[in-house]
């Protein structure tokens, strides 16, 4: 039976109906599967949350050691289990760590929510997995062919130039506290950076627990009032809206710096106040994008969050048949 | 190329001067002639490169990507030349090493226009997206990267300890690659010598008149002058040609042909650049929308007419004058005018007096004319020198016009200021409702910045992206210079250099001005 028969949009989210569950709600729901930790996927207070370990453990972090009232059923990647008569599993997307595509089969036919995603090579978690589907759903955040995001070991070395040009100067990162955090700074380790890197205490914690699972950060410690005033020519990551607020008054001389696949765009990187901008995604490019369509190679595409209506163009010229995920349950009833 | 590109990277995220400053000079420092010449001119616009068009970047994009994609890349990206650098396939990948500056540049120039496309385009092809937006940037001129022509001359003086009129006086000489400007800039050969070319002569400037100066202003020694709320301009025409610059030698002729044709005579005019039909002179905001136009329509031009008045001469009939002293200078001026009867070019009018006190009743009776800023009062024997001498000019301007308006709307700055909400709006009652009238940033100290700051962040209703509306209740005492109609206000009006003259913790917002208050300070 087509996907199109048994998945639907509803207020809370995308909805399984024979197995009775929800992929990312965003509101609490009796059975829900999480493909990672963000909180535009991921909220608390669900009954069952399913979702690979490290996704349970992240909510534990954000939500609460009870974030799920019933059970918080950890799914490692790869292994299928049959829910109310449809098989769930969950793949690498390679986003942040424990990020997964969401395959669901129901008589004899297949979807994947790919849920976040990249291609690009991530110290942090696995590499994305293409699943062979009848129906696959990309996320769209960047789908413009202007958005090529360049090699991240360029952008590691812009940050490491600059360090060097102005050693007085504080380069203080805005960065997603989950993923992008964890990344830049492996991507620091792994270009020879070896000084402490100094966090916002928003990251502390889930930096913490990436350590919990393996993933060497090197030496890190909270800013605080006391080590502010020290941190000329360190480097500092915070959230981004952190980098222009009163947070950032205590750090000596800062230039402002931010990671993001948005900083392609001058305008945006300027308008934020960016002084140095780091082209670094967690979310595939559109090269990334049009390439992933073409390697799962499933016969038809949902398109949701962001620049939908480019890669649906995209996908029809290239004989794939696409719509907008949003636009479900709206076709045109003789197709 | 590559340094080039990183330079124009470098400037386009740098806020502060300072530190764009501190970019070019070493940039100036570090790299050879001619590139760095050439880098010049592209910062400072002089560069001219007519066969390469923005039709051409069209068609070759065209050419390379669907144009479904490139409307809706564009549509987002706004700009044609950083949409073209993403979206251009790199077919070759990126390579170390491209062609000097001075090369592409030259090449630009001289390659025939048939084949420029083809030329652009294998340069292109081995670029990174910084790169290519920095060569299509040479050929878009405007690289909005908040350099000013004024401001590349400063930094040109601060890179060679030269002064900066005398920059700004041989600027409009010399050509790209500017070879025999750094080798004077560096002390390595005198002064180019410019001859064939109309240039800027630095002008005079005033000091403002402070109340201990009052004393030495008498009738015998000084002569006063309106201060017109217009442009400041030389306009010159000897054997090579006409050109009009504003005070600090930004050539503006393009946009005021009317103003070269008309001038009929041999000689450097400073003056006044004004809006006025028939007798009754326009406002600044009129003139403004003559400001900027490259190429005026006819109707713009008669929409808006200009006229001039004259202050001073500094040449008359190809002879230099500047060392004759003011009313001597005044009367060949005025010699000239009665002679040659240019069209709307008048003698800017003394204004008689015979003792301190009615000077005091001028300024007052003119005080609310939105054309006239204030008094001028110049040493009758002064001799026209460049800069801001001491005691031969002084500027006496209006007392400014206050009004108790409400705080609305706050909106963090930039550079030091970013994490600060320091950019304000303010507006008047009308009836229940308040009406924005204008945003001041400035005019407070660093202290109360801090306390502003702290108030909007506990009186935030909603936010707008970096924009927040504030609860209805801190009185500011703004004072602006004058008021005037505007239809693109929303209260209809707009006021002129508005600052924040006080903060008024202890004033209710009920007991703030209404915009009836505003109106009867229109000018007349």
């Amino acid at each position: 039976m087509h996907p199109r028969q048994w998945i639907e949009i509803r207020p809370e989210g995308i909805y399984c109906k024979p197995g009775n569950f929800y992929i990312d709600p965003s509101r609490p729901v009796e059975h829900a599967v999480i493909t990672h930790g963000h909180a535009d996927h991921a909220r608390g207070g669900h009954g069952t949350a399913i979702a690979t370990p490290e996704t349970l453990a992240i909510m534990r972090v954000r939500y609460g050691q009870e974030h799920a009232t019933v059970e918080q059923r950890a799914l490692p990647y790869n292994h299928p289990i049959l829910y109310n008569d449809v098989t769930i599993s969950l793949h690498p997307a390679g986003h942040i760590l424990g990020s997964a595509q969401v395959r669901l089969e129901y008589e004899g036919s297949s979807i994947v929510f790919s849920g976040d995603y990249k291609r690009a090579a991530d110290p942090t978690c696995p590499p994305f997995e293409p699943v062979p589907c009848d129906v696959f759903v990309t996320e769209a955040t960047f789908a413009l062919p202007v958005f090529v995001h360049p090699p991240i070991a360029g952008e590691i070395a812009k940050l490491l130039h600059s360090l060097h040009l102005f050693p007085e100067r504080c380069h203080q990162i805005g960065v997603y506290a989950l993923g992008k955090c964890q990344r830049v700074i492996m991507e620091l380790r792994r270009a020879g950076y070896a000084e402490t890197i100094y966090l916002h205490g928003a990251m502390v914690k889930l930096c913490a627990l990436y350590q919990d699972f393996g993933i060497d950060l090197g030496s890190l410690e909270q800013v605080t009032v006391e080590n502010a005033k020290t941190l000329a020519g360190k480097i500092v990551l915070c959230p981004p809206s952190a980098l222009d607020d009163r947070w950032s008054r205590k750090l000596p001389d800062v230039l402002t710096v931010a990671a993001s696949g948005w900083m392609r765009i001058r305008a945006r990187a300027k308008q934020k106040g960016v002084e140095l901008p780091l082209i670094i995604s967690d979310h595939a490019d559109w090269n990334e994008l049009t390439h992933t369509i073409a390697d799962v190679g499933a016969p038809e595409i949902w398109v949701t969050h962001g620049r939908e209506e480019a890669l649906v163009y995209h996908a029809h010229q290239n004989g794939v048949k696409a719509q907008a995920l949003h636009m479900l349950g709206y076709e045109d009833e003789s197709e | 190329m590559k340094q080039f590109s990183a330079l124009l990277e470098q400037l386009y995220y740098t806020h502060s001067n300072l530190g764009k400053e501190a970019l070019l000079c070493d940039y100036f420092a570090t790299t050879p002639d001619p590139d760095r010449g050439y880098a010049l001119a592209v910062i400072a616009g002089t560069l001219k490169l007519p066969n390469f068009k923005r039709s051409m970047v069209l068609d070759l994009i065209r050419s390379r990507t669907d144009a479904t994609l490139l409307a809706m890349s564009q549509d987002y990206v706004g700009e044609l030349s950083e949409t073209v650098a993403h979206l251009w396939p790199n077919i070759n990948g990126t390579v170390a090493e491209l062609p000097a500056l001075h090369t592409v540049i030259e090449n630009l120039r001289t390659i025939r226009k048939e084949a420029l496309p083809e030329y652009i385009a294998s340069l292109l092809d081995c670029m990174t997206s910084p790169e290519r937006w920095a060569l299509l940037k040479i050929g878009g001129g405007n690289l909005r990267i908040g350099i000013s022509a004024r401001f590349i001359k400063q930094v040109l003086a601060k890179f060679s300890d030269q002064q900066v009129e005398q920059i700004e006086s041989l600027w409009h000489g010399l050509e790209p690659p500017y070879v025999s400007l750094f080798a004077w800039l560096e002390h390595k050969a005198d002064a180019p010598i410019v001859t064939e070319r109309l240039t800027f002569t630095p002008v005079m400037l005033a000091h403002p008149l402070e109340d201990s100066d009052f004393s030495r202003i008498t009738a015998d020694a000084y002569a006063a002058e309106w201060k017109y709320d217009g442009i400041r301009v030389q306009l010159v025409h000897n054997g090579i040609g006409k050109a009009l610059f504003t005070r600090t030698g930004d050539d503006i002729g393009h946009a005021f042909p009317d103003v070269l044709a008309r001038m009929n005579f041999h000689g450097t005019i400073d003056g006044e650049l004004l809006v006025k039909h028939d007798d009754i002179i326009g406002s600044f905001n009129e003139l403004q929308q003559r400001l900027n136009r490259k190429n005026p329509t006819a109707k713009l031009i008669a929409d808006y007419p200009t006229a001039i008045i004259a202050y001073d001469a500094l040449f008359l009939d190809d002879r230099d004058i500047r060392s004759l002293p003011y009313d001597t200078r005044r009367d060949l001026l005025a010699n000239a005018l009665a002679t040659y009867q240019p069209t709307n070019m008048e003698l800017s009018p003394q204004i008689p007096f015979t003792c301190f006190n009615d000077l005091v009743t001028a300024r007052d009776t003119c005080a609310g004319q939105k054309i006239i800023e204030g008094l001028m009062l110049k040493r009758r024997d002064s001799p026209y020198v460049a800069g801001r001498p001491t005691g031969p000019w002084y500027k006496w301007k209006n007392e400014p016009r206050l009004v108790d308006a409400i705080l609305m709307y706050a909106q963090r700055g930039s550079g030091k200021r970013s994490s600060f909400y320091s950019d304000f709006t303010f507006g008047l009652w009308r009836g229940n409702e308040i009406l924005p009238i204008g945003k001041a940033y400035f005019g407070f100290t660093d202290e109360e910045l801090k306390l502003l700051d702290k108030w909007v962040r506990h009186h935030v209703q909603h936010k707008f992206g970096p924009v927040v509306e504030v609860d209805k209740e801190l009185v500011f005492e703004v004072a602006f210079n004058a008021v005037h109609r505007s239809p693109r206000h929303k209260s209809g009006f707009a006021l002129r250099f508005p600052r924040i003259h006080r903060i008024r913790w202890d004033k209710p917002a009920q007991e703030a001005d209404t915009m009836q208050v505003l109106e009867s300070m229109l000018d007349r």
